[in-house]
Order: structure tokens, then sequence, then C-alpha cells
């Protein structure tokens, strides 16, 4: 089993012509990944990577049965890119593209409420259930199958972590990033709820960083509902205030949010927090033995 | 992006929202005509980008317009320590010269964007001219708050529930409505973060203006306004972290002295916090992206050279979708052309990190390899206290 995706997903590229979605497009297909559709407006009707284009999702939709979107479209297209897939019918839409507006995203959250469409991103690598499907540009290949589910606000660092996790010896059952923006789609919760559910999902590494209050919702979520044991990292404890650390939501703002915060309200909720970026694996083999 | 008190009630105005006359003053000079034309008695306010200058005495009235140009005199050129500046302070250079009006109340009132309710929230209390931060922590019932609903906006009886909820009656009631609103119609037009006025003023004759005004914008927006893009003041930001903004490097200095390099803001922030838990300081927080281009990491490598608290580096790359070895070979060439001179212990792994290695080990260069981010710590910190 994995959350959101496996090997039946259908996936439409919104931007499969541009640079980024054409590449990225290619590593998925190499993946295994179905890719049915790409929509570009005003190329519908060309084949591109082998795939057709369409003008609207709505027409992938009804064309491919495309059920799930990763949207490579710049910034200020990307609000509108989100809810024409929502609007389609689409039920997962992957947000790649950084740099969205907030008020975009406050209108996007808005839309999407009476949806029944669950997005993920902006600016994320993605979603991955290693040899079944990846939506998203992390690399594919330092993947393996197996029970450990990731949800992480970052890329690279979760990168770290399915490492680590590999050479403990587990693999991932899906491995989510849920964006560095202020306001994204899917979080924590919903994604740990899923994982919860997930019969195939043995523990959940959390990855979190400083800004908002993400981390200890989650970590009060986890105290009242979470059976699977969580392993959890902070980033940014060495963060001052009041800068933006590179994502747009990673900022200590008035004093809160900060790691020390939330890694505090994590160990009370009794997940396994590691202090040090290196110990997450470690930390995952001492929760499971 | 932040910009100066004077600027922020300059968009303010163009919505409607009210504020004491004044002008923006480089010269004493300058100052002085202003008061002249709006005073005698005027308010000279240091702009700097941070709080709390009253208190470092970067506020003062001048009751006539030679006392305002002494006042400018002394004050453009000082260094202005707040506890928002550090202890090394800013150097005013600009002077926002206002008339002074008769305080009967401070209020406050901040709009932010509440990330939990993913909406925009308007918030007002009773305690303005003290950090609200305090109010929160001590007396958050004091604190008044209105979420907007992004299909209908600010709406009229929200504006009217905050202005009776902090006391106000009659015409002063009626302007602190149209205030509100005013002020919520400036943050979504502008795509702030934050619009803070603390304090409001209610004057002695009961009208309602901003005493003193706070804009802060989100950065992802800023190339749908020109109009805020331009109030940028380079002088308010570390030139290094202007240098690196040019190349659309994510920088930021910091105190200690291990220079980093990082492909992606959580791995780059994890990669401080390793530094720090090994017992080092990281110099800064760096990242060149998880493409990492051959240009990213040269230009990556400027800033960090031209940085002389740097005296060991640590390039932490995890190579994904990019391959290790076209890394490495950026690393190489950057570091020849640019004659590196710190020590550099560099971490690379993920797709092809073996070949990666062999170039870094054939380059002639004195870099040294680590395999883990542990490893990667434990080599770099005894390096720069070695430099210090």
């Amino acid at each position: 089993m994995s959350i959101l995706i496996d090997e039946t997903t259908r996936v439409v590229v919104q931007g499969i012509t541009g640079g980024e979605g054409t590449f990225h497009t290619q590593r998925m297909q190499e993946y295994g990944t179905r890719v049915v559709a790409g929509v570009t407006p005003g190329k519908g009707g060309q084949t591109h990577l082998d795939v057709p284009v369409f003008n609207t999702v709505a027409d992938a939709v009804d064309k491919e049965g495309a059920n799930a979107s990763a949207i490579f479209v710049p910034p200020f297209f990307a609000a509108d890119a989100i809810m024409e897939a929502a609007d389609a019918g689409v039920k997962l839409v992957v947000c790649i593209t950084e740099g969205l507006p907030t008020f975009d995203m406050i209108k996007v959250k808005q839309y999407l409420k009476d949806k029944d469409c669950h997005l993920i991103g902006p600016n994320t690598p993605g979603i991955i259930s290693p040899g079944k499907c990846k939506i998203g540009i992390m690399p594919g290949h330092i993947h393996t199958p197996g029970t450990i589910g990731i949800i992480s606000r970052s890329g690279t660092l979760t990168y770290e972590a399915v490492q680590q996790v590999s050479i403990q010896g587990y693999g991932q059952s899906t491995a989510i990033g849920i964006g560095g923006d202020p306001i994204v789609g899917l979080k924590f919760i919903e994604l740990l709820q899923m994982f919860k559910e997930d019969g195939e999902t043995e523990a959940v590494i959390l990855i979190g960083e400083i800004g908002g209050t993400a981390e200890e919702e989650a970590a009060a979520y986890i105290k009242k509902e979470c059976t699977k044991p969580v392993v959890s990292f902070i980033a940014g404890q060495t963060a001052p205030p009041g800068r933006r650390m590179g994502h747009a939501g990673a900022i200590i703002a008035g004093g809160k949010g900060t790691a020390k915060e939330k890694m505090e309200a994590l160990e009370q909720a009794g997940v396994h927090v590691a202090k040090s970026p290196a110990d997450m694996g470690t930390k995952l083999k001492q929760a499971l033995t | 992006m932040k910009i100066h008190e004077y600027q922020a009630k300059q968009i303010l105005n163009k919505f409607g929202v009210s504020t004491p006359q004044g002008e923006v003053a480089f010269t004493p000079g300058e100052a002085k005509e202003i008061a002249e034309k709006i005073g005698p008695r005027v308010v000279v306010k240091a702009q700097i980008h941070a709080g709390g200058r009253g208190k470092g005495g970067g506020v003062k009235i001048a009751n006539t317009p030679q006392e305002a140009e002494t006042m400018a005199q002394d004050m453009i050129g000082m260094t202005l320590v707040t506890h928002q500046t550090g202890p090394e302070g800013k150097i005013v250079k600009r002077l926002l010269v206002e008339e002074a009006l008769d305080i009967d109340k401070e209020l406050y009132i901040g709009i932010v964007i509440d990330r939990a309710q993913e909406a925009p929230v308007v918030m007002a209390s009773s305690e303005g001219g003290v950090e609200i931060e305090k109010v929160a922590a001590e007396t958050p019932e004091l604190i008044f708050k209105e979420y907007i609903n992004p299909s209908t906006g600010f709406l009229g009886f929200q504006a009217r529930k905050l202005a009776f909820k902090l006391g106000l009656k009659g015409d002063t009631l009626k302007q602190a409505v149209k205030f509100l609103t005013a002020l919520y119609k400036a943050f979504q037009a502008t795509d702030a973060s934050l619009a803070e006025i603390n304090p409001l003023l209610i004057t002695k004759q009961g009208n309602v203006l901003a005493l003193d005004a706070k804009m802060n914008f989100d950065d992802n927006a800023l190339v749908r306004h020109q109009e805020v893009l331009e109030m940028r003041d380079l002088d308010e930001e570390e030139p290094l972290e202007v240098e690196a903004s040019k190349y659309d490097l994510n920088y930021i200095k910091l105190d200690g002295n291990v220079g980093c390099m990082v492909n992606g803001a959580g791995l780059a922030m994890a990669t401080m916090d390793i530094i720090m838990l090994s017992g080092g300081m990281p110099a800064n927080f760096l990242d060149v992206g998880g493409g990492v281009s051959e240009e990213a990491v040269k230009n990556a490598f400027k800033i960090l050279v031209s940085d002389q608290d740097v005296k060991a580096a640590l390039v932490n790359i995890f190579g994904g979708i990019v391959r290790c070895d076209l890394v490495a070979g950026g690393i190489v060439k950057a570091a020849k052309e640019l004659g590196l001179k710190v020590p550099m212990v560099v971490r690379l792994e993920g797709t092809n990190v073996e070949q990666g290695k062999k170039i870094l080990e054939e380059s002639g260069l004195s870099f040294q390899s680590a395999s883990s981010m542990q490893e990667a710590a434990d080599k770099v910190v005894p390096l720069a206290t070695q430099g210090q």
C-alpha cells in the first residue's frame, strides 16, 4: 500500500512543454509513472514526449482519464493552474512551482474547500511511492519500497532522511514534501492520518522547520490519535529570529515558531525527536526495536 | 521586504489611511524647511528598518525649525542602537519630520497573515505604544481579532466590532472604521505580509491617525508591485546579502566562522544546526538551490570568500537530479578561479558520488572529503577554530 498515489495513478503534467516540465516529465516517465497527458494552453493537439497535449485540464481528464496533476507553470500562473485542475475533477494536485504569492494561496485554499481534491505544495519536491509512482522532482533512484512514511517541509533534507532510512535497512511506503511556503495544501495532520490508516506503513518520519505552528498542531494530533511511532527532526535550531531562511515559510516571527518550541511539543507528544539531522535514521531504528 | 516608516505612510496615504503631515529629510537643511512648512513644533524621527527607535534616542520633539535643524544635524550619521538592531546598531541616513500632535490615547492595529487559519487577520488592542508581543503573552484577552474571508474581504461590521471593542465613540469611531477599512485595502492591494500601526493615535480633538507605521511585503509578490520594489533601501541590508540577492542566492550572514554552502533551504538549516551541535558556529546560511548550477556554485564561493569571518568552509551537497561529478567539477573550477584560501570540507552525496569524490581528490586543491554530515561537521569545526 501507499498513500495518495500508486501504480494506477494517471498523471497530467501542466506546463509539460516548458523546460522544467519537459525535463521532469522525462524523469517521471523513466521512473515508471503513468504520464497520460500534458496541458499547455494553445498547444492542444500536439504530442510531446509521446504524450498527447491538451489546451485544458478538463480535456486531459475527459480524454485520458487523468486523476492526478503535476504543475510546472511559472509562479504567477500556478494558482490558476491548481484551481483549473481541481475544477476538472483531478483528485490530487502536486504543485512543484516555487514563489507563489501568499494571497494567491489564500484564494486557492478557499477555492479547494468544497472540492474533492488534495493539493500537495506549492514549492515542493512532490510525492513518491517507491516502485509505483513518482509525481515530482526528487531523485527516484535513492528511494526503496518499504514501510516508512516520510512527511517533510523541505526537499534535499528529505533525501538525506531517505538515505539514512535506507542505511538502517528500511524503505519508504510514501514520501511527501508538503512545501516550504507559509500556506500549503495538505499539512502534517492530514498526512499523519493517512499514514495511520495505511496498513503498510509502520512508522513515520516528520521533518519540520522553523516558522508557523504546523509542527505544534501535528504534535497535538499525534498525542491524541497516532498509534504508530513517529520520529522527527526540526531544522533551524541556529536560525536567527526575523530572518527568512530560504523558504518563505521558514521565519521566526514575533518570537514564535522556534525550533525549540516545536521540539518540546513533539517530545511531549511521545515523538522520537532527533536533535541532530545525522540521527534521523538511528532514532527510527530505536523507535522500531 | 521591509521599507521605512515614511515610505509605509506614503503607501497608506494613497489608500486613504490618515497619518500626521510630514516629509522625509536627508539633510539638516531639509529638516528645517519641512519644519517651517508644517511646524513650528515637529517630531524628528530617525528612519531605520528597526523598531524601538524612541528609546534609542531616534525620536525627538523640536519646538522650532532651528531646533529641528540642530537635531537633524545630530541624528543624521549617528549609529542608532535599539533592541532590534543588534549591538552594532544602524547608521541613520534619513529622517521623517512630522507635525507634533496632542496625544489622548495610543492604540494598536496590526494586520498579518495567520498561517494556521490561512487567512489575513486584523488585530486591535487598546494597549498601544508598547511591544505587542508582550501584550500577546501576558494579556492576550486585550487583543481583539477579526479573520478575513478572502472572498468577501474585510467587512464593515468587522471594522465596527473592532472599533467598538477599542471603546471608541461618536466621530472617532467613524474615523476608526474608515481607517481600518483603508488599512486593510492597502495591505491586500500591495501583497503585504505585515501592516502594523503602533501606536494608532487618538488626538485630544478625537482624530484618528497612524503615528507610526510599519509594512513588510511578500517577497514572492514584489514583481507585481514595482512601486514597492522601488522603495527598497540597500543601505539597510547586509552588503553580502545584497550581492547574493543579485545572483538569486539565498544568503544570510550570521555570527560564526564556519562558512556553509548547501543545496536546499532545509538541508542548509540542518547543516547549520549540526555545526552548532558539533561545537562550532555557522558564519552564514547559504542555499545554492536544489539544482546546483555551476554558475550558482561559483557565485556562492564569491560570497563565501569575501566574508572575512569565514575561517573554514563546509560544502554539503545532496545531488539528486544533478550528478555529483558535475557538482564536483563546478566546485573545483570555482575554487581555482577564485583562489579559495580557507580550508574546505566537502560532503557530496547522491548520484555519481564516487566519481565526484575522485574529481575533488585529483584536483590538487586541499579539499577534505566527508561521507556523512556528522563527519563533515567534525572535520570543519576544528579547522575553523585553528584559523581563528
